[in-house]
This record gives C-alpha cells, sequence and structure tokens, in this order.
C-alpha cells in the first residue's frame, strides 16, 4: 500500500495503489470463495466419501441442478429485479413440452420449441407488467408464481387425468433431446452429466456479456441507478424485460433437463421453493439484493456451496433430516463471511 | 469575483443564434399548470442561469429540454426546428446532455464505465467491451478537465459529490453535447465544491457549449452566469441579462423581492426580542 500513482498528470496523493490482493477481495465472488473452500475442507474432514473421486461428478451434478438457473436470476438480480416464478416456470416449460407431445401425438422436438415460446412469453409477461405497472417485481412474480402452480397442476390433471405428464419416452425424437438435455458419459471414471457441461458453458457466456459487453454495462447500470441509466440513453425497460426472458430460456432449458432426465414424465406439483434456492444461490455468489452489483460466477460458486451440502449432509451419514437446517446455517455463515471480505476489501 | 466578472462579459454580447429557443411553453398536468408561457434561449458559448424556489417550474423546465416530458403548449425549437422529444435518447441525439443534481452516475458502477454508460466502445466481431480504449480516454477527458481521479476502477459512490458532477460534465461534454443542462449542481456541495463545479461549468462554456444552469443560489448564478431567468410559481418572473442587473438586484428577485420585505416586516413586528433572544440563548447552549 506504500506505492503512490505514477502518472504526474492525474497525481493526488490522498490515494495510493490499491495492491493486487485488495483488488481482488473487493471482487463480489470473493467472499463465497472463502466459503466454498471452508465447506470444502469441512465435509473433505468430516466426510469420507466427499474425498472419493467418483462422487465428483454426483455434486457437481447436484450443483448444475441449481446453478443454471442461478446464472440468469442473478443477472436479474444485478438488474435490480426479482423472480420469484422461476422455479415452478421449470416445471410449466417441462410440462408444456411433455403434454404437447403426447396429446398432440408429434415429434418431441415440436413440444420441446413450444416450451421454449411459452416459456420466453412468461417472461416478456413478467417484464412487461412489471415495467407497464411499475409495481415491485416482488408482487408481480409472486402472482405469476401462484398462476403457474395452479395451472401446473389444473391443466395437467385436466389433460393426463392425473397429477404427473403423460411419459413421452417412446415417442419420435426422444432420444435425440435426451442426449443434448439429459445425457452422460464418463472421463477417467467420473461419471459426468451433461447439464454440468452446459452450466459451465452458460456461466462463462454469461460471465461474459456482463463482464465484457455493453449489454453487460447495462444490466449495471439499470439494476444500480434505472433513472441515472435512462437519462443517459439506456433503453432501460428492454434491458429489464430481455431479463426476465432470460430467465424464461433458462426455466425452459432446466424443464427440458428435468422432463428428458426423469424418462419424459414431469410431475406438476415440483419446483416450488426452488426459486429461494436460486436466489440464495445469486447472493451466496455477492449479488447486491437491491441490484447493480454481483457476479455470475460467484452465483455459481453459491450453487457449488449447496450441492456440497446437499451431499455432505449424506456422506457424512447424517439424517438427511437435517439437512435444510445445516443449509440455512452454511448459507447464513457464507452470507456473513461474504459481507465481512467485502466490507474488509472496501476499508483499504 | 471581479475576475470572474471580466470573463463573463467577454461572451456577454455574443452574436449567436439560438441553440434551443423555447417560445410560450406551458406544461399542465390534468388540472395544474406546472409551468406557463416560459420562453427561454441558448446560445453558444453563454451561460443561461434558471433561477427559483421550490416549486417554481424549474425541474419541469428541464425535464422538458430533457426529453423526460413533452410541453403541453407553446414551441420549443432545437437548431431552428420545431421538437417534441419522446425520450432523453433524442434530446442526447440532438445534442442536449442533461447532467442532474442526484441521478446523474450509477453508484455502485465504475468511473470509466459510468463515463461511457450508453455510448459504450466495443471491438471485434463479437462487439466486445474495448476497456483499455474507454479508460484511456476517459482519463484524459478528465484530465483535460483538470479532474483528478487516479483510479478510474473504483466506484463512482466513493467521489466526492464535487468530484461526480465533475465527471458527468465531462462525461457531457466528450459526447458531443452542444447543450448543456445542469440541475442544481451546486446545490448540496460546499463552498470550495463549488467553486470546482463552477469552474467546469465556465470550461464547458469557453468550449462553446450553450448552458442551462439551474440554481436557486444567486450568488452562484451571478459568478458565471450571462443571462438569467427567474421563474416563479411556473412563471417567468424577469428575463434579463447580466448587464442589466447586479447581485443585489438579482438576489433580492430570487428571494421574493417584495414578499420577502413584507414578511421581515411581519417577524419583526411579532416579537423581535424574542427572536434574537432565542439565538443568544442557542449560542450559550452549546
Amino acid at each position: 500500500m506504500a506505492s503512490t500513482i505514477t502518472s504526474p498528470a492525474s497525481a493526488d496523493d490522498r490515494v495510493s495503489a490499491r495492491s493486487l490482493g485488495a483488488r481482488l477481495l473487493s471482487r463480489p465472488e470473493i467472499g463465497s470463495l472463502v466459503g466454498a473452500a471452508v465447506i470444502l475442507v469441512f465435509f473433505l474432514i468430516a466426510a469420507p466419501p466427499f474425498r472419493e473421486i467418483n462422487n465428483t461428478g454426483t455434486i457437481l451434478y447436484q450443483a448444475a441442478l441449481i446453478g443454471v438457473m442461478a446464472v440468469p436470476v442473478s443477472l436479474l438480480m444485478i438488474g435490480g429485479e426479482f423472480d420469484l416464478s422461476a422455479g415452478v416456470a421449470v416445471t410449466t416449460a417441462g410440462l408444456t413440452a411433455g403434454l404437447f407431445a403426447y396429446q398432440f401425438s408429434v415429434n418431441v422436438w415440436v413440444g420441446v420449441l413450444v416450451a421454449l415460446v411459452l416459456s420466453l412469453a412468461i417472461g416478456a409477461f413478467n417484464g412487461w407488467l412489471l415495467m407497464r405497472t411499475g409495481l415491485p417485481s416482488f408482487l408481480v412474480t409472486l402472482g405469476t408464481f401462484f398462476i403457474l402452480q395452479g395451472l401446473n397442476i389444473a391443466v395437467t390433471r385436466l389433460a393426463s387425468g392425473a397429477v404427473a405428464s403423460n411419459s413421452i419416452s417412446d415417442m419420435d425424437g426422444f432420444n435425440a433431446a435426451k442426449a443434448i438435455f439429459a445425457s452422460e458419459f464418463k472421463i477417467g471414471g467420473v461419471t459426468i452429466k451433461i447439464i454440468v457441461v452446459w452450466w459451465i458453458v452458460f456461466v462463462a457466456i454469461a460471465a461474459w456479456v456482463l463482464q465484457r459487453t455493453q449489454i453487460g454495462n447495462w444490466i449495471f447500470a439499470v439494476g444500480g441507478d434505472a433513472a441515472a441509466a435512462r437519462a443517459v440513453g439506456v433503453p432501460v425497460r428492454k434491458v429489464k424485460i430481455g431479463l426476465f426472458m432470460t430467465v424464461g430460456f433458462f426455466a425452459w432449458f432446466t424443464g427440458m433437463q428435468l422432463l428428458f432426465v426423469q424418462n419424459g414424465v414431469v410431475q406438476s406439483g415440483e419446483g416450488v421453493g426452488k426459486e429461494f434456492l436460486y436466489i440464495i444461490a445469486a447472493v451466496v455468489g455477492g449479488c447486491l439484493l437491491t441490484g447493480g452489483y454481483g457476479s455470475v460466477v460467484g452465483a455459481a460458486v453459491g450453487a457449488l456451496i449447496f450441492g456440497m451440502v446437499q451431499l455432505g449432509v449424506v456422506y457424512a451419514g447424517w439424517n438427511p433430516d437435517w439437512f435444510k437446517a445445516f443449509l440455512g446455517v452454511m448459507l447464513l455463515l457464507a452470507t456473513i463471511v461474504n459481507l465481512v471480505v467485502k466490507n474488509r476489501a472496501e476499508a483499504r | 469575483m471581479t475576475t470572474t466578472d471580466s470573463f463573463a462579459d467577454e461572451a456577454s454580447a455574443s452574436p449567436n443564434t439560438p441553440i434551443v429557443l423555447l417560445e410560450e411553453v406551458g406544461k399542465s398536468y390534468g388540472n395544474i399548470n406546472a409551468l406557463r408561457g416560459v420562453s427561454l434561449s441558448v446560445r453558444q458559448g453563454e451561460i443561461t442561469c434558471v433561477l427559483g424556489d421550490n416549486g417554481a417550474g424549474k425541474s419541469t423546465l428541464i425535464k422538458i429540454i430533457a426529453g423526460l416530458h413533452d410541453y403541453t403548449s407553446g414551441r420549443m425549437s432545437v437548431n431552428g426546428e420545431e421538437r417534441h422529444f419522446g425520450s432523453p435518447r433524442e434530446s442526447l441525439d440532438s445534442g442536449i446532455a442533461t447532467v442532474y443534481q442526484d441521478l446523474a452516475l450509477a453508484p455502485l458502477m465504475s468511473v470509466w464505465r459510468n463515463f461511457f454508460l450508453g455510448n459504450e466502445i466495443t471491438k471485434g466481431p463479437f462487439r466486445q467491451l474495448d476497456s483499455t480504449k474507454m479508460k484511456r480516454i476517459a482519463q484524459e477527458e478528465l484530465t483535460k478537465m483538470g479532474i483528478s481521479i487516479p483510479d478510474l476502477e473504483q466506484p463512482v459512490g466513493k467521489l466526492s459529490g464535487g468530484q461526480r458532477q465533475c465527471v458527468a460534465i465531462a462525461r457531457a461534454i466528450h459526447f458531443g453535447a452542444k447543450v448543456l443542462i445542469l440541475d442544481e449542481p451546486t446545490a448540496a456541495l460546499g463552498v470550495n465544491q463549488s467553486g470546482v463545479v463552477l469552474k467546469y461549468v465556465v470550461r464547458a462554456r469557453d468550449a462553446g457549449i450553450g448552458v442551462i444552469f439551474i440554481t436557486h443560489n444567486p450568488h452562484h448564478a451571478y459568478l458565471v452566469g450571462n443571462h438569467f431567468v427567474v421563474l416563479k410559481l411556473g412563471r417567468v418572473a424577469l428575463d434579463t441579462h447580466r448587464s442589466e442587473i447586479t447581485l443585489e438586484q438579482l438576489t433580492t428577485e430570487m428571494a421574493g423581492g417584495s414578499e420577502l420585505e413584507a414578511l421581515s416586516h411581519e417577524l419583526r413586528s411579532v416579537n423581535p426580542e424574542l427572536v434574537v433572544e432565542n439565538e443568544s440563548q442557542r449560542q450559550e447552549d452549546t
């Protein structure tokens, strides 16, 4: 911290250059990384099966199930909004694809595409209603949450007569779609589910978009100060609706994974409560609840923490009943670590 | 003040044609007339000060020129063409930049990101942000304006109020603003910082920009202004050139003139000793 700025033209002796360490510590995801490291070490000691390389694939799979949705949810949160309907929207996408393909006896891909259109439409509706009414996104998406939850069950019962969609596993296109959304492969004895690969790809793309593109700059701006952003010509409305549609796209993707991993059947009651896991992953990853600050990579680490804790409890041989309580404690700890590290870094 | 007097006078007899011209412009919200028959002209290299108390219609006026609201009567022309702005973007594209008192910048974003917000420079087929170039330009522009911010990666929220205003002004000038609207840039600042901001206002004027300086501080206005417009209850109460008014007159006019005199008489007649006594008591307490 002793070094000073070299550029003489802009020298201000009150400001000294920040060390690399301090700059690293001021990244939003640093708290979650520290939290993840602590939890990793803890379970490596407490749960012997955690150390086996074979189980890494399973842990990553658990993380990816939350992590894929944590990508758009964190972007949306940086953009200053919530989406409480994200959990049930996943189920809606899965049910739509399954029911449509079965009821109209069409190729599975047609159902998949119909689900994509519907998912994007739900996102666009959330965003449009939010911008039109100026209501908080908490209320708007709480409404959508109940609408979708109800429709999932009601329409499924109406169409199939049961609480789950009809199996489409023997229909045309099922295997090709399954290969894309829900296959698995082995690397050196470790079984890797394809969604883990997709997750990493999505995180990489979203992190690049957020940090290195104009759209990313606009996302930070609409979440940080929408009025300021609008005044310099950022299309606030389009950005926010676009973010909700991104959530729609990922809900579709996760819904397809759900459909094809369960042999073409989706339970209509699924997905309730998942929206909070996505939000928690984003918050643990350093996203500010009020918007304007955060990181996609952090949200991915948040999802990883979730996966590690969920399986760590099982591997440690504890009763899974304790999982939720343990998860809550872990998340609180991670958030506090996050906060402390962030405050420290800013004080330097 | 004598020094500022001299350089304000240089541009006072400007022959330039107005860039923005408002003629009898009015704005009503339902049955409320926020602005009535306001005429105003902004010329290149001149500072037009708009003064007025809270609720006088200053904000409504800038919102009309900045494209946040449309006007309901009269005529606004930009570069000789009649215009109705539908969005801030249209106003910006016409060369009008607005620096708002409190909503100028996104506080959690870094200085360089804020500087280029809405006008990002991209490179390559994937339109990636050219952060090196943007940081270099931002640094150059800020240095040109005499603002020293060593670390452009630090969030704007950590800058002082004056620095923030200066960054916003430098940004507007860099992006080719012909008209700069400054919404109470000195309202929340201390004496020193106000001075710094006023210096940049003058630099903007010297760069050939037409400045609309909104303020309720006649002292700040008189330091830099070429032309003064005082708004009162949505109407123009005074419209005069610098050569036709003194600071004292401006202050009186701004403070409500005759109304203030009446108020001071009224207060004095209530019980002058009590007022003085309270004052002295408070001093003893502290």
